[in-house]
């Protein structure tokens, strides 16, 4: 491996015969690698005009500590090399570079590089372009925010599985079964739970209101606490508090398909009227909708997990799709700082439409200096 | 009721004995039919066929769970199998979450009998699992060693002769994640997108729509979709001459090819009843309100 | 107080992870690894404790009331304490290994494998030509499950190139649109939360 020709190099490298073709490489510059940690310096340097013969670059290092030495090697047709082995920061490093061949015969040495030192940065540079777009997305927040607290209306289009979230919550009050609320098996940190857990405040509100039932199985203890707070907060808010049950919000299992294996044994036992699967879902997630849709459960799913979708649209009756679940808190609560993050949402899918299609043009055109602004490399 | 009514409430019973059956007949009987490898199959066969002794490492990652083991557990052999053959050396990491290491062990110890001449540390090194996930993923992009601090038998890192020259990512020719979950999401976020590493994706075959938009992207070299993908490597394997073992995704895609006609036919099925079904029903209204 | 020291966190920790984001300085990474890595650590142990006291509790309620199903409870008990037990009494030795591998792994691969059984029945009974978009599933469907298979291939020499196409282009092009839906609304969530704008999930308003 790379330390072996290393060892090999060092070996020709003290007994050197003289490389009868190809000259060293030219122009050789050093710079502290950009945008990194620091303990690093990069190397570019021109090609030699003849390189038949050449196996590649000895890479030589000197530093006021250090006597020139072999510090790396690049094959042949290289023209860079990022040197982190045993680099200092703040430690100035000069470079020499010179060809080799496959018999070991090496080149003289090229003109040396300018004195360099490695500095941990402060600043990805290369990611401005996205640090732009994150201050102006959350201006768009703000302005959208402040619009709707002087009272803008913001239209918002109909979302059926959320519309019948209701008439779910209200058929298993009429059936006198509870509903279940599975909020998907992905921990609290991550922003589909959180929707979930966003939504299952109204859906407990609902279910309080009308006297009936709420079982919530978890595999995340936290998520089980937030779940059982939240569903708490929504009896007590409407004067149920008594009907709250602590129990029916608990920890099945941690393991996926021992706790699809458990809800679906508590579809098939408890039978419950209406079925929520409402956050991240995997594999597991056709196994709960086909056992729910057996029972004759009346069950709305909705997930950010593209590849589950298809299952839930198969078995279920109402499906909110990607997005529409993290919109579904301010869509069901209606107040109008949350909806107006969603129109924040729109605009922000417009700039990127407008720069896909600018992109095209440009590509087609080939404005590459401007292609550049929108990457990230 | 007539028969496409009684067809289209049929017991979901009778569809698990077919689905039973047509899976279990060709694994009795195999009728090894030819599989074609695709592209993206081919790009990742190829970048690891490029590699040698004196290459940069192979970073193979386990993101198999037991659930999903017979899928994904032919991807890791056959990939594991191609390495050891070409003398590339490999770090098997044994993956994210707990509940994978067993599966890593499995898939190491069964392939290392085909390698007697292999040794754990020298040609081969084989991780624990450590807590972490995105942090793991992001540690190993600064120090290996410091990261795992030991292996997987609790061998100190620096004392692998194989790690000796292996910092970080830098020392990676590829990393690649066989996953059942949406790990190489991950990897994709904090190792080639960060680090700027060549990766590569062996997944389950629900999960493979959702990643070829990174395979475009260059974002990865190759993929391995479902088992097709891992008998699509087996298939390269064999057509380049290496050993392939039993090739038991070769094998599992008759049962799958017979399974997908299963499904094709029952939904053909269900829909010649469909019609017929509501084309009755439209006549019986006609003349219902003839009679009215 | 009880609202506010929560939210303080939550924009505190959200814009000091935002900002790391964009730092390469060590110091950025080790508060990330700090954050991330150590106290992910402490919190995913702790949590357990919830866990067992929740899994514990739920389910000797149910075999003390006599419920439904009340003996699966017992066995869930029993699995779970045998399970701890062997781990611990054989330091994770054979023995455990040979649970994991006879008893654990073909249980996962079982539930796991059902899948195959209910997609068959799932798309026998939802799979319908009901309108224009829906033949147009279906038929594309139908190409994908023949064209992923070696039978397809024998079928016709077209197919599999077919099914490629269809992945890498329209399928591809969906999963693009909706990834970027995604990753907005996720944005944005995140950003309420960060803001307080959000704060259903802390059990408010």
């Amino acid at each position: 491996m790379k330390s072996m020709l290393v060892g090999l190099l060092i070996l020709f490298s003290q007994t050197p015969g003289v490389l009868k073709t190809g000259n060293p490489p030219g122009n050789l510059q050093a710079v502290d690698t950009p945008n990194d940690r620091g303990e690093s310096i990069t190397l570019k340097w021109v090609l030699p005009e003849d390189i038949s013969g050449i196996e590649g670059y000895q890479i030589f290092r000197e530093a006021e500590e250090e006597s020139l030495h072999l510090a790396g090697y690049a094959p042949a047709g290289k023209t860079e090399y990022i040197d982190e082995l045993g680099v200092k920061n703040n430690v100035g490093y000069r470079y020499q570079i010179r060809s080799i061949s496959p018999e070991g015969l090496v080149s003289p040495f090229s003109e040396p590089s300018p004195m360099v030192k490695a500095y941990p940065q402060w600043f990805k540079k290369n990611l401005t372009n996205s640090l732009v777009m994150i201050i102006i997305y959350l201006g768009l927040i703000l302005y959208f925010v402040q619009a709707a607290k002087r009272g803008k209306k913001i239209f918002l289009r109909r979302v059926p599985g959320l519309d019948a979230l209701d008439e779910a919550v209200g058929r298993a009050t009429e059936m006198g079964k509870p509903v279940l609320y599975v909020p998907g098996i992905w921990p609290m940190s991550e922003v589909a739970t959180i929707a979930a857990m966003n939504i299952l405040k109204p859906v407990a509100k609902k279910v309080a209101q009308y006297d009936s039932r709420i079982i919530v199985p978890n595999i995340y203890p936290i998520v089980m606490n937030v779940a059982q707070q939240t569903v708490k907060e929504a009896f007590t808010e409407v004067g149920k508090q008594d009907s709250y049950k602590e129990d029916d919000i608990f920890y099945l299992a941690y393991e996926q398909f021992a706790f699809a294996a458990g809800v679906n044994g508590l579809m098939v036992r408890e039978k419950p009227a209406t079925n929520l699967f409402l956050g991240a879902f995997f594999a597991e997630s056709l196994l709960l909708a086909e056992t729910g849709n057996m029972t004759g459960a009346i069950q709305i799913a909705g997930t950010d997990r593209v590849p589950q979708l298809p299952f839930f649209v198969a078995a279920c009756d109402y499906c909110i799709m990607g997005e529409e679940l993290y919109a579904a808190s301010a869509y069901l609560s209606a107040d109008p700082r949350l909806v107006s993050s969603i129109k924040a949402q729109d605009w922000g899918k417009m700039a990127i439409v407008i720069s896909l299609a600018l992109g095209s043009a440009l590509t087609i055109f080939g404005l590459w200096f401007i292609i550049s602004w929108f990457t990230t490399g | 009721m007539g028969f496409w009514q009684r067809l289209l409430k049929l017991d979901r019973r009778w569809i698990f004995l077919g689905i039973g059956l047509v899976v279990i007949f060709p694994l009795i009987y195999p009728l090894k039919l030819p599989v074609k490898p695709t592209k993206p199959s081919m790009d990742l066969f190829n970048y690891i066929d490029t590699l040698g002794p004196e290459s940069d490492a192979v970073f193979l990652v386990n993101g198999s769970a037991p659930s999903t083991l017979p899928e994904l557990m032919p991807m890791l052999q056959a990939i594991l199998r191609h390495c050891l053959t070409k003398g590339v050396p490999v770090i098997f990491f044994g993956g994210l979450y707990p509940q994978y290491i067993g599966v890593a062990k499995m898939a190491i110890d069964e392939i290392i009998k085909e390698f007697p001449d292999k040794k754990s540390g020298k040609d081969y090194v084989f991780l624990g699992y450590i807590p972490g996930v995105s942090a793991v993923i992001l540690s190993i992009g600064i120090d290996i060693e410091t990261t795992f601090g030991a292996d997987y038998y609790g061998i100190p890192i620096d004392s692998l002769p194989m790690m000796r020259e292996i910092k970080n990512y830098s020392d990676i020719s590829i990393v690649i994640d066989i996953s059942g979950t949406s790990s190489p999401e991950y990897w994709l976020m904090y190792g080639q997108e960060r680090y700027g590493v060549n990766f590569g994706v062996g997944c389950t075959a629900v999960s493979a729509p959702a990643y070829y938009a990174f395979l475009q992207s260059g974002q990865m070299v190759g993929l391995l979709g479902g088992l097709k993908g891992a008998a699509e490597y087996e298939e390269l394997m064999a057509r380049n001459g290496y050993p392939t073992g039993k090739r038991p995704a070769t094998v599992g895609m008759d049962s799958q090819s017979f399974g997908h006609l299963l499904i094709v036919l029952l939904v053909i099925l269900g829909n010649i009843g469909y019609f017929v079904t509501r084309r009755a029903e439209k006549t019986r209204g006609i003349e219902q309100r003839r009679k009215r | 107080m009880r609202r506010t020291l929560p939210l303080v966190i939550a924009f505190g920790i959200g814009f000091a992870m935002l900002i790391q984001y964009f730092i390469p300085h060590p110091i950025s990474e080790n508060f990330y690894n700090v954050i991330v890595q150590q106290w992910f650590i402490i919190i995913f142990a702790f949590q357990f404790v919830l866990a067992l006291r929740s899994f514990f509790m739920h389910h000797i309620r149910k075999i003390s009331q006599k419920k439904e199903g009340y003996w699966f409870s017992a066995v869930a008990i029993a699995s779970a304490l045998f399970m701890a037990i062997a781990g611990f009494a054989t330091k994770r030795g054979p023995f455990f290994d040979s649970l994991y591998k006879y008893m654990y792994a073909p249980l996962q691969a079982t539930m796991f494998s059902l899948l195959a059984f209910f997609i068959a029945s799932a798309a026998f009974r939802a799979f319908r030509a009901r309108n224009l978009q829906a033949t147009l599933l279906l038929v594309t469907a139908t190409i994908v499950m023949i064209g992923r298979v070696p039978i397809g291939d024998y079928l016709w020499k077209g197919m599999p190139d077919l099914v490629e196409w269809i992945m890498t282009v329209p399928n591809m092009a969906a999963m693009r649109g909706i990834r970027i839906g995604v990753g907005l609304g996720a944005i944005a969530t995140a950003m309420k939360i960060m803001l307080g704008i959000e704060r259903s999930y802390m059990g408010g308003e």
